[in-house]
């Protein structure tokens, strides 16, 4: 396709609207990732990646969709990459939500973070998109490039999933498993490495 | 098949703005997903994000590692 080069001002303009949606992106992302620092790489490489393709943003339509796409797809990319983002931070955990006055047991951010975490990625941002983003169904099909009735059923899932979770209180542990194998995995082969598997050697 | 985790609780929470999604009979933590999108947008941004914001108009070599 032949790229039209933007004019001052339109990059101007699309760096306006960038820089509006950069909050919105590191919520998608934070909810996508466990870790708040893989997270915002994430919106980085966003970023650059938005701009560097600002010609096919057709302005008039919505920043935010446009650019959840491409973080989307940067994050596929680094899971397929087998990148680390799938535990859960402690640092962003224990800032309390409260519940509005006049209610009971207010549910942990940390708890909520933790249960959404649990989810399938095409069942967690689903339902990130519309039930956290207020995305429609249609604009989250948009996004995820796929039907709407896919969109709904991920988001049916996901909700009897955490509805299960949060109301029986089975919330998860700190790490998921694959985690906590990796990092034993990693801590073997340090050992290794550090000289004390040499028995084997030689 | 689904169940509502407030049964018995007077007080359902207002769901504030238009829910698109469609969860009108929306669990209490409904309610605290939208709080945990909310609270990262409202942070104030790092300064390295306004660093990349600011570097995006220079020419090229850009390349922000």
């Amino acid at each position: 396709m032949s790229k039209t080069e933007r004019s001052p001002a339109e990059k101007a303009d699309f760096k306006r609207e960038l820089t509006e949606v950069v909050p919105h992106l590191r919520a998608f992302a934070r909810g996508l990732c466990g870790r708040s620092d893989m997270a915002d790489d994430l919106v980085q490489e966003t970023m650059l990646k938005a701009w560097a393709a600002q010609e096919r943003f057709e302005p008039g339509t919505s920043m935010r969709a446009w650019t959840f796409v491409i973080l989307r797809n940067a994050y596929l990319t680094d899971m397929r990459r087998n990148r680390f983002c799938g535990e859960y931070d402690e640092g962003v955990a224990e800032r309390i939500l409260t519940a509005p006055a006049g209610q009971e047991e207010p549910i942990h951010l940390s708890d909520m973070h933790r249960a959404l975490l649990t989810l399938p990625p095409e069942r967690r941002e689903a339902l990130l998109l519309v039930g956290a983003g207020g995305f429609s169904y249609e604009e989250a099909a948009n996004i995820c490039d796929c039907a709407v009735g896919t969109i709904k059923s991920r988001v049916g899932r996901a909700r009897s999933t955490l509805n299960a979770m949060l109301a029986e209180g089975n919330i998860p542990q700190r790490s998921n498993e694959d985690a906590v194998a990796h990092r034993a995995i990693l801590e073997e082969l340090d050992a290794v490495a550090a000289g004390n598997g040499e028995r084997s050697a030689g | 098949m689904r169940e509502n985790i407030n049964s018995g609780a007077a007080g359902q929470p207002q769901v504030e703005g238009s829910d698109k999604g469609g969860a009108t009979d929306a669990p209490k933590w409904a309610d605290g997903l939208r709080k945990l999108y909310d609270s990262v947008v409202e942070e104030p941004l790092p300064d390295s994000f306004m660093d990349l914001l600011s570097k995006l108009d220079e020419p090229q070599d850009g390349n922000q590692a």
